[in-house]
């Protein structure tokens, strides 16, 4: 097996040139300042409030994703390459949307399998010959990279329903500027602070027709129970808009409006951080109170612009993403930019007797799942929990898909025995509006905690790290 | 505004003025028990009752004893009006009301949370009850500190001080209305020192053992401790002087929304109430029976306020 990529030293053990400025500083530095400061990151998060709740575990229990001071530097160059894959592949996603609930030429040119849309439940019905304000179905996506080498990245997962965590973005880097103010006069790192103003921005672009004036824009929430309820409450008040709860929403003369303190008042683009099922009990669960009676009717009336668009999560279900590079042909007319994972679909005969062939050397995923939970990572499970999962996937193969173990690049973190590496992911927060692709340089560097472990979801013991997209 | 966001900037503010008001009482129980000679668990009796905390207590417990009266008024759970219940309640609101917070606020709201959280994780020992007890001023006084300096003056200021006010006046009219018969005038030519410590109580659990000294030298009268704490337009926590808040605050809002709202009229007629009547017409009137009209006429006002500015569904 070859040496796992570094995204600090490379593979030769040789201070890659972005990190050469970091290098120089690390190295004067003392490590009992430094991890005095990571303690008092902590407390600074603490205090903030940059909590979560785990699912399943006590209410009243918040707790702190990890941050690890070690930035994860990208050079400009680098950037300036992934943002053209990014911005290509958004696009496409957006017209894949539109043409699944318009026409369909994707599936009458033979490129996507109908049973594809068919048989998914994250297609909506509902949505069908339904065009947003302003032609934009994801507002706002996460695409989820991993790199492997000097020149290789992978899209591992497009976040194209709710994608959360740029809270964590822009809270890393106020906490860096708070701690390390003397590396950012060194190094010249491009900001990621525009990011509330340029959502209110791109949000406001697709108000609907039916807005008199400056666009009422809201964020919808859960509720204070809520895994992410701070990042709402943050982006709400960065934004300097309301927070919502269904309960403060009701359709009112074909409009969706809030209560205040004066009455009901019209809301003109709402950013929603529920789920579709969720958002309207007359059309989808009707369990649902966390949603508004009645507001996809407004919304097909073309009078509030929902982001994003309900019936997106076609999009980046991992069935679909095993066809992506398809789709970014079919509708840009070029070749996928960013590479996508091999992915074996498990409702093919021959790929799933590939699979169970070599489950020991893969990674299988839930077509639906979420978060890291309800996959296997062959190269790290027991033979027990291989056997349990064969089971699994015998019974309900259309279930799953399954990719090769990347050897996902690593950065080092600071430990009780100096710098470590562990492994990286990176999701760039992406904004979509008639006026174009807006990409915030950085994004969201998750990372593994534990020594070898590939998984950085924060509900499984990952971490985070500011992520610094250089000046060139 | 939310009218959510309303009603959770009232609560949480009336939370953290309960749970001042509740320390401030504990501190002078403490006080009180320090500097009386005899062995006497009634004076912790009248603490409770004081702090409108004695049933609760009474359900939980049989016996009475400083230590557990401390911690059923400092942290017990059970206790909707423990410090620690309070000042949940006041974080969880403000948590809910983020966006309407400046950051020092929450961050101050946040951060006492978690000190008193800590601090309050076992019992206080009466060794360490100083120390805490100046902890939770010291925190409390830091989200006020925050809320003046740096929250702007629109309604999300007003509400945050018509809730402020109103538990004010509830609490202090709550100590008038369980103290009421030790400031009668029978009571005085009483003069012993029984009752002396029930004045000292009154007093100080409305901190205004320094400020009626100022006013009336060092022997106050009974009645001169009800005018003061019930009719003083500069004492700050006696029920005109919250009674005149309320109306101010409600009247900005007035003036900012176009409109002035039925709760607006309650307040004036409330402030208008006081202002007509003596100290000694109060008393010829009955004691006892005008603070029991002005608590009514404040749940009255409370209630009121959520319909006006839509708190709830």
């Amino acid at each position: 097996m070859t040496k796992t990529y570094d995204e600090m030293w490379g593979t030769e053990d040789a201070l890659r040139a972005p990190y050469s400025q970091f290098g120089q500083w690390f190295e004067g530095e003392d490590p009992a300042r430094l991890r005095a400061k990571q303690r008092e990151a902590e407390e600074v998060f603490r205090l903030t409030g940059i909590t979560f709740n785990v699912y399943g575990q006590a209410a009243a229990e918040e707790r702190l994703i990890p941050f690890d001071i070690v930035p994860r530097i990208i050079s400009g160059a680098e950037w300036k390459k992934l943002t053209k894959g990014i911005e290509q592949r958004v696009r496409a996603i957006n017209a894949f949307l539109h043409d699944i609930y318009h026409r369909q030429e994707i599936v009458r040119a033979g490129r996507l399998p109908a049973e594809m849309i068919k048989n998914n439940d994250a297609y909506l019905p509902e949505m069908v010959g339904v065009t947003p304000p302003g032609g934009v179905y994801t507002h706002i996506v996460g695409i989820d990279l991993v790199r492997t080498g000097d020149d290789d990245f992978y899209v591992l997962e497009d976040n194209a329903r709710t994608p959360s965590g740029v809270s964590y973005m822009l809270e890393n880097r106020e906490t860096m500027y708070k701690m390390f103010p003397e590396l950012f006069s060194q190094t010249k790192v491009q900001p990621v602070s525009q990011y509330p103003r340029s959502l209110l921005r791109s949000l406001s672009a697709c108000a609907p027709a039916s807005a008199e004036g400056t666009p009422t824009v809201a964020v919808l929430t859960p509720g204070s129970y809520n895994s992410a309820y701070f990042e709402h409450a943050f982006l709400a008040d960065q934004m300097g808009v309301e927070l919502v709860e269904g309960s403060d929403l009701r359709v009112v003369d074909g409009r969706v409006a809030m209560r205040t303190t004066q009455g009901y008042k019209p809301i003109d683009v709402i950013y929603r951080r529920i789920d579709d099922d969720f958002i309207d009990p007359l059309t989808f669960n009707p369990e649902s109170a966390l949603g508004v009676p009645g507001i996809m009717d407004v919304y097909r009336a073309g009078n509030i612009a929902i982001a994003n668009a309900p019936g997106t999560g076609i999009a980046d279900d991992k069935a679909i993403y095993s066809y992506m590079p398809e789709i970014v042909e079919f509708y840009t007319g070029e070749k996928a930019i960013l590479q996508n994972v091999p992915t074996w679909r498990c409702n093919d005969p021959e790929s799933l007797k590939y699979v169970l062939d070599n489950l020991p050397e893969l990674v299988v995923k839930e077509v639906h799942g979420s978060g890291g939970y309800g996959m296997l990572i062959g190269p790290t499970a027991s033979k027990k929990e291989i056997a349990e999962f064969r089971k699994k996937l015998e019974a309900k193969p259309g279930n799953y898909i399954a990719q090769p173990t990347l050897s996902l690049s690593t950065v080092p973190i600071m430990t009780k025995a100096g710098l470590a590496p562990r492994h990286v992911d990176l999701r760039p927060f992406v904004l979509v509006s008639p006026n174009g692709v807006d990409i915030t340089p950085g994004g969201l560097t998750r990372v593994a905690l534990k020594k070898g472990s590939l998984v950085v979801n924060s509900s499984q013991g990952g971490g985070t790290k500011d992520t610094w997209v250089l000046e060139d | 505004m939310l009218g959510k966001t309303a009603g959770g900037l009232f609560w949480m503010y009336r939370y953290l003025e309960r749970a001042e008001n509740i320390t401030r009482i504990v501190e002078t129980g403490q006080r009180i028990a320090l500097t009386r000679n005899q062995e006497n668990d009634d004076e912790w009796a009248s603490v409770l009752q004081t702090a409108s905390v004695d049933l609760g207590y009474f359900e939980k417990h049989d016996e009475l004893s400083s230590d557990l009266v401390i911690d059923w008024m400092l942290r017990d759970k059970d206790n909707p009006s423990s410090v620690m219940s309070a000042v949940t309640a006041a974080r969880n609101n403000a948590r809910q009301v983020r966006t309407a917070l400046t950051h020092e606020v929450w961050e101050a709201m946040n951060g006492c949370w978690m000190r008193l959280r800590d601090a309050l994780k076992r019992k206080v020992n009466e060794r360490d009850l100083p120390h805490v007890l100046g902890l939770i001023r010291q925190r409390t006084a830091l989200v006020r500190g925050a809320t003046h300096g740096t929250l702007l003056r629109n309604d999300i200021y007003d509400f945050a001080r018509i809730g402020t006010f109103l538990e004010r006046a509830d609490n202090t009219g709550r100590i008038l209305d369980v103290k009421y018969y030790v400031l009668l005038p029978s009571a005085a030519a009483v003069g012993s020192q029984l009752d002396n410590v029930q004045w000292e109580t009154i007093l100080r659990s409305v901190s205004g053992e320094s400020g009626i000294r100022m006013v009336y030298g060092h022997n106050p009268s009974p009645r001169d401790i009800a005018a003061f704490l019930i009719l003083d337009g500069r004492m700050p926590r006696s029920l005109y002087f919250c009674a005149k808040k309320l109306q101010d605050n409600l009247g900005y809002l007035a003036h900012d929304y176009g409109s002035t709202a039925t709760s607006h009229d309650l307040a004036v007629q409330l402030g208008k109430q006081m202002k007509e009547r003596s100290i000694d017409e109060i008393f010829d009137g009955g004691l006892h029976e005008y603070i029991q009209d002005i608590l009514i006429a404040l749940g009255e006002l409370s209630r009121q306020i959520e319909v006006d500015y839509r708190f709830y569904e």
